[in-house]
């Protein structure tokens, strides 16, 4: 089975799907026109949106290595991989661990210190709202990037919106300051340890969490030759 | 004295509490204890100060704030105040389709909008899962900007810290050759900035007839320039007095605060994801990741101009390489339908297209109209990828869902980390050299903020 995935033409083959993958919503009608009658049919449509899934070994090109490598040194430190790894999913050429938010801090020092793993830089954090994936509506993405190694990997961390809190990665690499910050400033994630989680982008005072799907764009008609043109968001969407 | 303060303090609560009006929400800045805290910095009797620099001071690079704790002539704490130039362009993405992507996230940077279209685009195309299919002079035409772009940033960058110094002269001589290099972007896209020239797929259009001669004569005439800037700065002991070990950060610091870009090559280490992670075919190019071992703001000066002589070398190697070709990928679902043409009322979609959907073809009407309005649908997945910009590692991280819009875009702003290393920089220095401290960094507010 393993001899099909081995790179032919230099070029790996993508590695089975383990699973069908991670419903995060449903998107309905075609045409994204909700009133009025629907005379095509297209507005019936209900289709799933699916988040590529867990993949099953072998993973291809590096990515083996480093799974094996971090399994090894998270039970060296009496951790079970399977508990702070909740599943590994390459896509598209890229590695994601996706990785229980009470186990973070250890994996990503046990990334950054293992001398086979190594992965010395972090690229900060990227927040992104699921509000139909209940219970782990608040993602936090880090890619990390091994210099030694010339490798990158994805870490992704979830939290319910009812408890969105994460613990911070500032002790492990100083540079996801800023970058904690802002990912607060938009998503509302309260960084657990952060030495000063304050807003970095919009003013102090402000309400609400800008970024997260529910807060609206704002913004006013304008006319144009003639024509009322709706905000943006208020335009025609195509589901 | 007292009895003042406390009516104050019930004004400024009383503020606070009427702050739903019939216009909205007002906001009003009344702390608790303000007055306290000054009182207190009052009484304590030493030279301490504490001085905001910006956020509209012309040698921060637009409106970057600093606050800085001074004793004396020290700095003992300094401190970066952002977000004044906070425009939401990621949140903006996610309502409109792919394509007019590129439009927003050109302005993000703006003195590197081609290194911004580009990893917006590599990352949609990684999600398309078309990397493969960009045609080559697509690719060829994609360094070539970006490497043009590079010593656009890096002579601004130069110029701007040459005048925050006092020297003017390399202020008019970097702007006088950036102007050449926006006049080629000019020509090449139709704008100075804010281009939206690389789109997912290839670029918006071919290069234009003349375009060959002129990126010729530019590498003539800035080969003959470069020079210049050693002949005025490198040997010259004012300007390395002033740079020589200011600005101080070594390889821990820059890694453990996440710099790249010059900064980090000041420290020693040649990363450089050209050469470490290649895009776009930067593996066949022949160039040198130059170094130095300084540290300090002058290794970056050195950098700098190394780095415009190298890009200058890659643009040679593009023009020979450029053969007549597509530059946009074959797949019609993506491609956009139409290339423009220059009519008499500007530039517009090419007569022979619009005579095609309008008098020939209804199905490539009813294409283009569901292309341009409706826009192509990216498999739902996440995809990061990441250019070596002037300034350091650019990253941009896309999400899709399946739809014709980004689910969201965000992106890892050089600018934006290698500013958190100011204060390493500046604590314990002089307020002088802040400004060279800030200026060795190059940040740039619109790529920070975002």
């Amino acid at each position: 089975m393993s001899e099909n995935h081995e790179p032919e033409n230099g070029r790996p083959l993508p590695a089975p799907r383990g699973s069908a993958g991670e419903v995060i919503g449903v998107r309905t009608g075609m045409f994204g026109a909700n009133d009025g009658g629907d005379t095509s049919g297209y507005g019936g449509l209900v289709r799933p949106v699916v988040l590529p899934g867990a993949t099953a070994r072998p993973y291809g090109s590096y990515f083996d290595e480093v799974a094996d490598e971090l399994e090894g040194a998270l039970e060296e430190q009496g951790l079970v991989p399977e508990n702070a790894i909740e599943k590994t999913v390459v896509d598209r050429g890229e590695l994601t661990f996706h990785i229980a938010r009470e186990h973070l801090v250890r994996v990503a020092r046990t990334l950054r210190d293992d001398p086979a793993l190594r992965f010395e830089l972090c690229t900060g954090v990227s927040g992104v709202h699921f509000p139909h994936d209940k219970g782990r509506e608040l993602h936090a993405v880090y890619h990390l990037r091994s210099i030694t190694h010339g490798r990158l990997i994805r870490l992704e961390v979830t939290a319910p919106d009812a408890d969105p809190h994460v613990p911070s990665l500032v002790e492990v690499y100083p540079t996801n300051d800023w970058h904690e910050r802002e990912t607060y400033d938009f998503f509302g994630l309260i960084f657990d340890g952060h030495p000063a989680l304050t807003r970095i982008m919009m003013p102090d005072d402000w309400q609400g969490f800008p970024q997260r799907k529910d807060y609206p764009l704002g913004g006013i008609p304008v006319e144009y030759k003639g024509a009322q043109i709706p905000a943006p968001d208020q335009r025609r969407s195509y589901s | 004295m007292s009895t003042s303060n406390h009516a104050d303090h019930a004004a400024g609560a009383a503020r606070a509490a009427s702050r739903e009006t019939t216009e909205g929400t007002v906001y009003t800045v009344t702390g608790g204890d303000w007055d306290e805290i000054v009182q207190s910095a009052a009484k304590a009797d030493d030279e301490r100060i504490v001085v905001n620099m910006g956020p509209q001071h012309p040698s921060t690079h637009g409106v970057l704030r600093l606050i800085l704790e001074i004793d004396g002539e020290t700095v003992t704490e300094a401190r970066c105040g952002i977000g004044y130039l906070h425009t939401g362009i990621e949140k903006n993405l996610e309502f409109r389709n792919w394509t007019q992507g590129t439009t927003f996230v050109t302005r993000m940077d703006y003195l590197t909008p081609f290194f911004n279209e580009a990893a917006y685009c590599l990352a949609v195309e990684k999600l398309l899962g078309i990397t493969d299919q960009v045609p080559d002079r697509a690719s060829i035409v994609r360094v070539l900007l970006m490497e043009l772009n590079r010593i656009s940033s890096h002579l601004v960058c130069i110029a701007t810290g040459g005048m925050e110094l006092g020297a003017t002269t390399i202020m008019i001589y970097g702007f006088r050759d950036r102007e050449m290099v926006l006049d080629l972007y000019e020509l090449i896209t139709g704008l100075r900035m804010n281009h939206a020239f690389i789109r997912p797929g290839g670029l918006a259009q071919d290069l234009p007839p003349g375009a060959m001669e002129k990126l010729r004569e530019f590498v003539k005439t800035f080969k003959k320039n470069l020079p210049e800037y050693d002949k005025l700065a490198t040997g010259n002991p004012i300007f390395k007095a002033r740079m020589q070990d200011v600005g101080y950060l070594d390889l821990t610091g820059c890694m453990a605060l996440g710099a790249t870009g010059p900064v980090l090559r000041s420290a020693g280490l040649p990363h450089d994801l050209r050469k470490s992670d290649p895009y776009c075919g930067y593996e066949t190019y022949e160039f040198d990741v130059p170094t130095t071992e300084s540290c300090d703001s002058y290794g970056r000066f050195l950098i700098r101009l190394e780095e415009m002589r190298q890009s200058l070398r890659i643009v040679e190697q593009c023009l020979e390489r450029l053969e007549p070709g597509p530059v946009m990928v074959a797949d019609k679902k993506i491609a956009w339908p139409a290339q423009l043409a220059m009519g008499p009322d500007g530039l517009g979609n090419s007569l022979d297209h619009i005579r095609n959907i309008m008098g020939t073809s209804m199905e490539a009407l009813i294409h283009h109209f569901k292309l341009v309005t409706e826009g192509f649908r990216v498999p739902a997945g996440q995809a990061y990828a990441a250019v070596e910009s002037p300034k350091g590692e650019l990253g941009a991280h896309v999400v899709s869902d399946g739809g014709t819009r980004p689910y969201r875009v965000h992106f890892r702003d050089p600018s934006f980390t290698n500013l958190q290393a100011m204060a390493a920089m500046c604590e314990g220095g002089q307020v002088a050299d802040v400004i060279v401290a800030v200026a060795s960094i190059d940040p740039v507010m619109g790529g920070v903020d975002r």
